[in-house]
């Protein structure tokens, strides 16, 4: 057997040098560096492991964005992916996640993977919504929050998903997506060869005429959510601290306060 | 902004690779293997799963090398030396130790060694000094018996970079008492040859990351096949091996110097004393301007030096002194400099910066003290005086 797998990567600002202008309450681009999603790095790691475990098989990292998403596709590269493929057109563009996970969902249908895999979220909009969405758009199983591939064959793989009070084992048929946390595993840092071999590879570009869509459920027309507004939140005021005697006058002076702000 | 040496393509990688390592694996691990004193394999591993220990080593025996062996050698040591001095000789201890191969070893010998080195399955290190022969090399006393299709080897090495940790080694003999220093041979000597085995470890003041250990030969017997060069050739192979890893001694420091001033230039920028960051300070910014020249400028010397290895005309013996001892020279001064300018913190273990001036000490006195290398230089500047007249 050899698996096919797909790993969804967004490239994202570098959110160690993330700065919003305060006047605009948007996103100060300029200078700032473009990184994989740190999530997607804990995804592709595990496809290019699955590749040294299972022989034969092939990791292809797909992603939707402008050109200068090219560079971090070469990263991936870079760490064992085999192939990229770019989805970039002004169709695409303004995309939320439903018209984004539809976007993807029909490149899927091109690359017919036995496996795709995404991280858990993306670090800039935090949605987690994606990797479900392709799965819903393609009807294929989805499983979140994997933390562990026990087995994996050509019909089912066993996985521990990462719950809040512990870990649930799923048996789920393939194809199928799996959404991955950061425990999964370590990702490796390139190497040279890895270097010299992204550099060689061509980035594959599709745009919509390589793809089966319909021109209503692309970009921002296809989608059904905008963002109207992105602000930082006010910083929080420092906390009152009330004294009295004993606790009965000071849950009194709580009572009336709540009272006065007409909570209670 | 840094100056251009005319890296290529490929070096410039190898830079990148080499100060991602440094910034993720090396810094976070720099102060438990200082205190412990342990061998860093996690690091050695990413390093060789990252390909480059095949950096000095040409492609035809598994590296990436394409004759620019040193000057990658080079750029490697120096950035992981910006984030420990310690680690980062592990990498550059097998380099020397490979380098007798390297150089003067057969194609044969080559074929053997080299692949497992550039891959990093195995660590080399260099073996010659002993008890009562440090800067006086040719007063080795470890000697070669020829036996058969065999030589048996008796004698100690001491403070050998790698030992116990390498699995090859480059060890210096005496095959010909009657000879003086054209009767010593170089061997390789795998870890694991009965009668070969590793004596007293050392404890540190600084490099505590890398293991310097004795290597004892007894009647430890290796086949002639395993010599490299013919027999009275060791010493030659000895001083044709400094020429080439002495830059290598000076990118340590270099890279050491760097990273202090670095840490420095930040430091001064946060405290704040009598209101004012202490880098407003024009007694400090003198400071920092005067280190960061020395580290630049020996940053040029130690990379034509490289270049000019690589690209060889002749022996590079007097600027290979000259950039091991330039550039620790001024490591030692820029570190001090470094720990004045922490102030009373720079003193204090909790910060990374003392650590920094004990690492660089020892670039002075290894692969040959920085008197020995004034000799060097000294004897061969006499020399072209004399040639042109």
């Amino acid at each position: 057997m050899a698996l096919n797998i797909v790993v969804c990567m967004k490239q994202v600002p570098d959110t160690t040098e993330v700065r919003i202008n305060p006047e605009t309450n948007t996103l100060i681009r300029d200078g700032v560096d473009s990184i994989i999603n740190p999530f997607d790095t804990y995804a592709i790691e595990e496809a290019v492991r699955l590749c040294e475990r299972v022989e034969g098989s092939k990791t292809t990292i797909l992603s939707m964005g402008p050109p200068q998403v090219e560079s971090s596709l070469k990263d991936a590269l870079s760490v064992g992916a085999d192939e990229v493929v770019l989805l970039s057109d002004r169709e695409f563009a303004g995309a939320d996640t439903w018209a984004t996970s539809y976007t993807l969902a029909a490149a899927m249908k091109k690359l017919k993977p036995d496996l795709i895999i995404t991280g858990k979220q993306a670090i800039d909009g935090d949605t987690a919504q994606v990797g479900p969405g392709i799965a819903v758009h393609l009807d294929m199983p989805q499983v979140c929050y994997v933390s562990k591939i026990r087995e994996i064959n050509d019909e089912v793989a066993i996985v521990e998903r990462l719950l809040e009070d512990g870990h649930e084992v799923v048996e789920v048929k393939l194809p199928a997506v799996l959404t991955v946390v950061k425990e999964i595993n370590e990702p490796r840092l390139p190497s040279l060869k890895g270097k010299m071999k992204a550099k060689k590879t061509a980035v594959t570009v599709w745009t919509n005429d390589d793809l089966d869509t319909d021109p209503e459920c692309l970009g921002l027309t296809g989608s059904p959510t905008q963002v109207s507004k992105i602000f930082s939140p006010p910083k929080r005021g420092g906390g009152e601290m009330i004294d009295g005697e004993n606790a009965q006058e000071k849950a009194e002076t709580v009572v009336a306060k709540l009272k006065e702000l007409q909570v209670i | 902004m840094e100056l251009d040496f005319g890296f290529n393509e490929e070096q410039l990688m190898i830079r990148d690779l080499a100060r991602q390592i440094a910034k993720e694996k090396v810094v976070p691990a720099r102060a438990k293997y200082d205190e412990e004193q342990k061998f860093p394999w996690d690091v050695i591993n990413q390093i060789a799963a990252s390909d480059l220990f095949g950096v000095f080593i040409d492609t035809e025996y598994g590296g990436c090398a394409e004759g620019n062996g040193i000057t990658n050698m080079c750029i490697v040591t120096e950035e992981l030396s910006k984030a420990c001095g310690g680690i980062a000789l592990a990498f550059a201890g097998t380099g020397l130790g490979t380098l007798p191969i390297i150089l003067s070893a057969s194609e044969e010998q080559k074929q053997k060694y080299l692949p497992d080195i550039a891959s990093g399955k195995r660590l080399a290190a260099f073996g010659l000094t002993e008890p009562n022969a440090g800067s006086d090399a040719a007063a080795i006393r470890t000697t070669a018996v020829k036996d058969g299709d065999d030589y048996i080897i008796n004698g100690t090495k001491q403070w050998i970079t790698n030992g116990g940790d390498a699995e090859i080694y480059t060890v210096f003999a005496v095959t010909d008492k009657t000879k003086g220093a054209r009767g010593a041979s170089c061997f390789v000597v795998e870890l694991g040859t009965p009668g070969f085995s590793i004596g007293k470890k050392e404890d540190k003041f600084g490099i505590r990351a890398s293991s310097t250990t004795e290597l004892i030969f007894e009647d430890c017997r290796v086949p002639a096949t395993d010599m490299i060069g013919k027999p009275g050739t060791g010493f030659m192979t000895a001083m044709k091996t400094f020429d080439a890893s002495r830059p290598g001694v000076g990118s340590q420091a270099l890279g050491i110097a760097a990273g202090a001033l670095e840490l420095a230039v930040d430091y001064s920028r946060e405290r704040i004393q009598f209101g004012k960051p202490v880098s407003s300070n024009q007694g400090l910014q003198w400071m920092m301007a005067d280190m960061a020249m020395q580290v630049e400028a020996a940053r040029a010397l130690i990379y034509a030096t490289a270049r000019t290895i690589d690209n060889p005309k002749g022996r590079a013996t007097k600027f290979s002194a000259m950039s091991k001892c330039f550039a620790s020279d001024m490591s030692v001064q820029v570190c001090l400099d470094a720990i004045q300018i922490f102030g009373g913190y720079g003193y204090m273990k909790e910060y990374p910066i003392e650590k920094y001036l004990r690492d660089a000490k020892i670039t002075q006195i290894y692969e040959g003290t920085n008197q020995i290398q004034r000799d060097e230089i000294a004897s061969a500047l006499i020399k072209e005086s004399a040639q042109r007249k």
